[in-house]
């Protein structure tokens, strides 16, 4: 698939700033900033903006835990998720929500959801209102290997299929569900297999490769809008942190880890293609960084400098008429 | 206009024409609505009446409660129908941890008008999976509301209410009570989520009740005058929010109370009624609250055993007698 050269630095630059998003929300974490548990998901940023880059502004996105690159793909707004992130009251979500459940309904970020395959449902439900509002949207589903192993996953698929609803499930399969590895736990190796019990496309690919996911998700939206139904895209891919920030990663050594990192970081790959296409040159590539970190840090001083929310707050937005 | 005598079911259908005629945004979603009009008949005439806007599903309970949830997410106004009350086990998730949460969770962004209709109750010899009352369940789930009508004027009243509300509803009504008829006003008749009713006036004993309890306070009541004893009955309608103004309007009046409810006792939404009675009006209180509810055991099948597990009108009064010391 031929791409313009202010397309691929458009990915390029989304790319680096969820890579240092997560790095600093790390770092933040570690030092105390962050309240709670967070998922981050250095390594996964090309199955993120691959996705994302082929929605439009009205397309919908269900995320997961593990959500904060597919909410900047889709243009979630940097202040708003650092506040979140710290329990302030100008975050996403006030403070009620912070980093497994960032929201922006504005844009079509239906939430990110702590419930493991709890987004399947939900984003039926789009598929099926896109249909009855006769609109050309589409939704995307993402999720990880170890959601495909839940109920919801089928009911979905079938539900689904049977009523061609324009919607990507987009498995991105870094290898490891919580602590334990796909290959015990799946019975099989490609997620995207499973889209055959349900007469749907599936389609693997090199989740870390950023311009094959985006020609196959353009391929899936392209047969969602015209109304031909669902597809099964899986990103492969692999989780370099743990599952969660502080996890001991009993379960791997790091030797595995250093491999992915050294020899197959989707950024590295994307970044040396630009160079050799010399859309990217040294200089490009250090202002782009530059100016991603300097918009972080004013999302981090925006939240560091923002109120927390009142006690009393908490028993508000519950019910629009309690 | 004045108004028809009809049954709960009758009721229901009318408000669901007048809603789907009015706003092109509600559907309907479950298994066998069109065929068969609905398991129980209830939404007969609908599938013809509006084409594409009663959808029949796989028996797929998670993935129902779900496509109505991102329905309502993204400018839907769905009504989901689980089938039995009973299935809603099979939809938890999307009804606890994400409906229910979803807007609070998000910080106030959406509001999710979903109403999820639930036909509970026992008495049908319907056995352990297709006869349990769950209501207390939800009741203790904050974001959701819990409404549960008894006569046909208020299962009209208040489905027209929950589909017009812009929060989620879980709605549930008593199968057995689907052919009970009464006077239903005819057109534009709404009763707010929120309210209950004091449907009958008494100055000895106040009954709160809701579902089929209302019906067996109602009998009991009438037996309970033949011995002097007046019974103020209150159908409680939506047990969340509740309208406690009402309960303690009538308890300061009565000094005493009774709970009638048909689930069981341990946990039941009576024990929260009473322990706020207790709490809040302990200073009028001239006997203890008493509970009449099923014994608990999941229901069983055998007519000589459910009738037994189930509560009964004299169980009525033998509660107010017990609190009336008569």
């Amino acid at each position: 698939m031929p791409e313009d050269t202010e397309t691929l630095l458009s990915l390029y630059r989304t790319m680096v700033t969820i890579r240092k998003f997560e790095t600093l929300a790390g770092e933040m974490f570690a030092a105390g900033k962050i309240p709670g548990f967070i998922h981050l998901s250095i390594g996964q940023e090309a199955s993120s903006v691959g996705v994302c880059s082929v929605l439009r502004p009205d397309d919908y996105i269900m995320t997961t835990h593990r959500g904060h690159g597919h909410v900047i793909a889709k243009g979630a707004d940097l202040k708003k998720m650092f506040a979140e992130l710290m329990g302030r009251k100008t975050g996403y979500c006030k403070g009620k929500g912070g980093s497994m459940h960032i929201a922006d309904f504005s844009i079509g970020i239906l939430g990110a959801n702590g419930v493991v395959a709890g987004g399947f449902p939900i984003a039926v439900g789009a598929g099926l209102s896109i249909k009855l509002r006769k609109t050309d949207q589409v939704a995307a589903c993402f999720f990880g290997d170890g959601a495909s192993n839940r109920g919801t996953f089928h009911e979905a698929l079938n539900m689904a299929a049977i009523w061609k609803l324009p919607i990507l499930f987009v498995c991105e399969n870094n290898c490891y569900a919580s602590t334990t590895r796909t290959s015990y736990a799946c019975s099989v190796e490609d997620i995207a297999v499973r889209a055959k019990g349900y007469n749907i496309p599936g389609i693997t690919v090199d989740g870390n490769d950023i311009l094959a996911v985006r020609e196959a998700a353009t391929q899936a939206v392209t047969r969602a809008r015209k109304g031909e139904g669902p597809t099964l895209l899986e990103n492969k891919t692999y989780r370099r942190r743990g599952h969660f920030e502080g996890d001991p990663q009993k379960y791997r050594n790091q030797a595995e880890v250093a491999e992915w990192e050294q020899k197959n970081d989707p950024l590295f790959r994307f970044t040396t293609i630009l160079k050799k296409k010399k859309i990217l040159t040294n200089e490009l590539e250090k202002e782009i960084q530059e100016k991603a970190e300097t918009e972080l840090r004013k999302a981090v001083k925006f939240a560091e400098e923002s109120e927390f929310p009142k006690p009393e707050e908490a028993l508000e937005d519950m019910f629009i008429n309690p | 206009m004045a108004d028809r005598v009809m049954s709960s079911t009758a009721a229901l259908a009318e408000a669901l024409h007048e809603e789907m005629s009015r706003d092109e945004t509600v559907f309907i979603i479950g298994e066998d609505l069109i065929a068969h009009g609905g398991i129980f008949g209830q939404f007969k005439g609908l599938p013809e009446k509006f084409p594409g806007r009663v959808i029949d599903t796989p028996i797929s309970e998670t993935a129902i409660v779900g496509a109505g949830l991102g329905a309502a997410l993204t400018g839907m106004r769905p009504l989901v129908d689980m089938h039995f009350a009973d299935f809603v086990t099979c939809a938890m998730d999307e009804i606890v941890n994400q409906t229910s949460k979803i807007r609070y969770m998000f910080g106030g962004q959406v509001k999710v008008p979903l109403v999820i209709w639930a036909p509970d109750g026992a008495g049908l010899r319907a056995a352990a999976h297709h006869s349990q009352s769950l209501e207390g369940w939800f009741v203790h789930t904050p974001g959701i509301k819990v409404v549960i009508p008894s006569e046909p004027a208020d299962v009209k009243g208040l489905a027209k209410a929950a589909i017009r509300d812009d929060d989620p509803v879980i709605f549930f009504q008593h199968k057995k009570l689907f052919s009970k008829e009464g006077p239903v006003p005819a057109g534009e008749h709404i009763v707010p989520l929120g309210k209950a009713a004091v449907k009958r006036s008494g100055d000895h004993v106040t009954l709160l009740t809701y579902g089929s309890g209302f019906y067996m306070s109602m009998e009991a009541s009438e037996e309970l005058s033949k011995m002097g004893i007046e019974a103020e009955v209150i159908d409680l309608r939506t047990l969340k929010p509740l309208d406690f103004d009402t309960i303690a309007q009538s308890v300061k009046k009565t000094n005493r109370a009774v709970v009638v409810h048909e689930a069981c006792l341990s946990g039941g939404f009576g024990a929260e009624v009473a322990a706020r009675i207790s709490s809040e009006l302990f200073d009028y209180l001239d006997a203890p609250v008493i509970r009449v509810a099923a014994k608990d055991v999941p229901m069983p099948f055998s007519p000589t055993l459910e009738n037994f597990v189930l509560p009964k009108v004299e169980d009525v009064i033998k509660a107010v007698r017990q609190v009336t010391y008569r």
